[in-house]
């Protein structure tokens, strides 16, 4: 089903969490809050949840409008950042517990566990407990767990942070993979801008409480609403009221054209297929560049070289999109 | 080599100061024999004093361990006015000395007490029974409360969440989640309330008046049988109250959670 937000509010004593936020999350999509840490994406998602209780506003699952409901009947399944497994039962028991609350029978519960178990690949491992797992595997089971009542939204709140940054990679494509097969409307609280835009159909950017901007992951590393925005979905130069992404610097060892202007190499840092060269320009201004490796070796770059740097595009915000947690729209 | 120094310390300060005295007790009650040791503590005296002792503990153990898991609850998980105060005072007990404690409870129930009334409507509370439950339950009411605070911070509460987002009502919640999270401090606090209930001597001496066959639970005849000089009725039910405690030790390790670490 889908979720609707509307005009929520939240504080914290004096510190407000969310302001006047408002969100459509479309039936059937894999949607990803995003921001840094205290943006309030946590606080969002706990609202969705019915974790906590909203100071102002609704929150709509389907049609139904659910702000006075309590979590336990909201039909939603949550996922936390460090697992909450029980940790005195099993596998197989945290992956039912849902069931068994339910009173379903046994042979049902039984069945259903099974099916779970398989679908987040943990079928060996019912009789195991918690801290016998990886936290990967810890992961899929609360998953599983969550998946189990069926629920018509799945949250989940920093699912991978807790995990080694390999293991982060290998669940995000299979938490891809899950949510073709599954369907259910899903949302995902990350800090990650490169794990959104992976993982997620849309994003929604939220800074000091607020939406930034709402769009596809190519939408807001196109057409970024703000300078909060743009530099948070990905590295940017600052060039005064210029932004320019490092790919978008082009070195030259001869002047060329217009907008060029001089650099001295300060440092060449190889990442395999990439390299990032940082540069200060005559100005003083500091930029960094990247290039592939075939490029970089065209220039033969050395540390200290005098090299004409050119941004091949660049964006400028209006002055209400300039100052970042201010501005909802460019 | 400074690993060996350590350890040598570390036991023979525990043997000096623990093993040797209650050890010699074992040797002092049993110096004339099993038969001796069993006839000292089978007087009626004694078994009345035993069975008053458990008596007041089946009371205040239980009372105390309910208690203690509230307020530990309410201590960690609440969010209201005064916590830091009431933290400090459940600590009281422990600073306390025993003896004060009793006066406290002679002077609120005596003759011109807050409460001396009661008495006056059949109600006795001094050298009787129930002041005695009460002196206990208040020098052995931190425990479990100590025991329970520290791990219910350390499981936090996304258990608790995950639970609720499962369907789980708030004591469905308690049942199958928090408390078998608490289990082995609950049951680590029930062992230490038990063995101050058991061996509590200076509260309860001040309230209970100290009448033999009446209001003397075992640490109370122990002290009588010691001052009058029946040393060897001392020493036997001195031996009963230490199996009473290593009972309670082992008896509560069967109830540890199965729990894999």
């Amino acid at each position: 089903m889908g979720i609707s937000v509307v005009e929520v509010t939240k504080r914290y004593g004096d510190y407000p969490a969310l302001r006047d936020v408002s969100v459509a999350i479309p039936e059937g999509s894999l949607t990803a809050l995003l921001g840094p840490s205290g943006s309030g994406k946590s606080t969002l998602l706990r609202v969705i949840a019915g974790l906590e209780e909203p100071d102002a506003g609704q929150v709509l699952i389907g049609d139904e409008d659910v702000t006075a409901t309590p979590a336990r009947t909201r039909g939603v399944g949550m996922v936390f950042q460090h697992y909450a497994a029980f940790k005195h039962m099993t596998v197989e028991d945290n992956v039912a517990f849902g069931l068994t609350i339910r009173k379903k029978p046994k042979a049902e519960i039984r069945t259903r566990v099974h099916e779970l178990l398989e679908l987040v690949q943990l079928e060996g491992l019912a009789k195991r407990y918690p801290a016998q797992l990886s936290g990967g595997q810890r992961q899929r089971m609360a998953l599983a767990r969550a998946l189990a009542v069926e629920p018509s939204v799945l949250l989940l709140d920093e699912p991978f942070g807790a995990l080694d940054a390999r293991v982060r990679k290998e669940l995000r494509a299979w938490l891809r993979r899950l949510h073709d097969e599954v369907h259910v409307t899903t949302i995902i609280v990350t800090h990650d801008q490169e794990e959104a835009m992976e993982v997620a159909g849309q994003i929604v950017v939220l800074n000091d409480g607020r939406v930034e901007q709402v769009g596809s992951p190519r939408e807001l590393y196109e057409q970024p609403a703000n300078e909060f925005v743009m530099s948070f979905v990905g590295p940017v130069n600052r060039l005064g009221d210029t932004f320019v992404r490092p790919h978008d610097v082009e070195l030259l060892l001869e002047p060329e054209g217009e907008g060029c202007a001089e650099a001295m190499v300060e440092r060449v840092v190889h990442l395999g297929f990439e390299v990032r060269v940082e540069l200060v320009r005559e100005d003083g201004q500091h930029l960094t560049a990247q290039l592939t490796q075939e490029q970089a070796e065209q220039l033969e770059l050395e540390r200290g070289q005098i090299v004409y740097v050119r941004p091949s595009r660049e964006t400028t915000f209006s002055a209400a999109a300039r100052r970042p947690g201010r501005q909802r729209s460019g | 080599m400074s690993r060996y120094v350590l350890r040598f310390f570390a036991l023979g300060y525990l043997v000096l100061l623990l093993l040797v005295p209650v050890g010699f007790v074992f040797y002092r009650a049993f110096e004339h024999g099993l038969g001796a040791a069993w006839e000292a503590v089978t007087t009626p005296q004694a078994l009345h004093a035993l069975e008053l002792t458990l008596l007041i503990a089946a009371i205040a153990v239980p009372a105390n361990t309910v208690f203690g898991i509230v307020l530990a609850l309410a201590l960690v998980r609440g969010r209201f006015k005064g916590r830091g105060l009431l933290n400090a005072v459940v600590d009281l007990p422990l600073a306390l000395s025993p003896i004060v404690v009793g006066l406290s409870l002679f002077l609120l129930y005596g003759r011109g007490g807050w409460l001396g009334g009661l008495a006056e409507h059949g109600i006795k509370i001094l050298f009787a029974v129930p002041g005695m439950v009460l002196a206990t339950m208040f020098v052995s009411l931190p425990f479990v409360v100590r025991e329970v605070v520290p791990v219910l911070r350390e499981i936090g509460t996304e258990q608790e969440q995950a639970a609720e987002t499962l369907g789980a009502r708030p004591f469905q919640v308690f049942r199958r989640i928090t408390l078998p999270a608490i289990r082995s401090a609950v049951a680590y606090g029930v062992v230490l309330t038990t063995a101050r209930a058991i061996g509590e001597f200076g509260a309860v001496s001040v309230v209970s008046g100290k009448i033999q066959g009446k209001t003397e639970t075992l640490p109370l005849y122990v002290a009588d049988q010691f001052e009058s000089f029946n040393v060897a009725g001392a020493y036997a039910a001195s031996v009963v109250l230490a199996l009473i405690a290593i009972g309670t030790v082992v008896g509560l390790r069967a109830f540890q959670p199965k729990e894999v670490h």
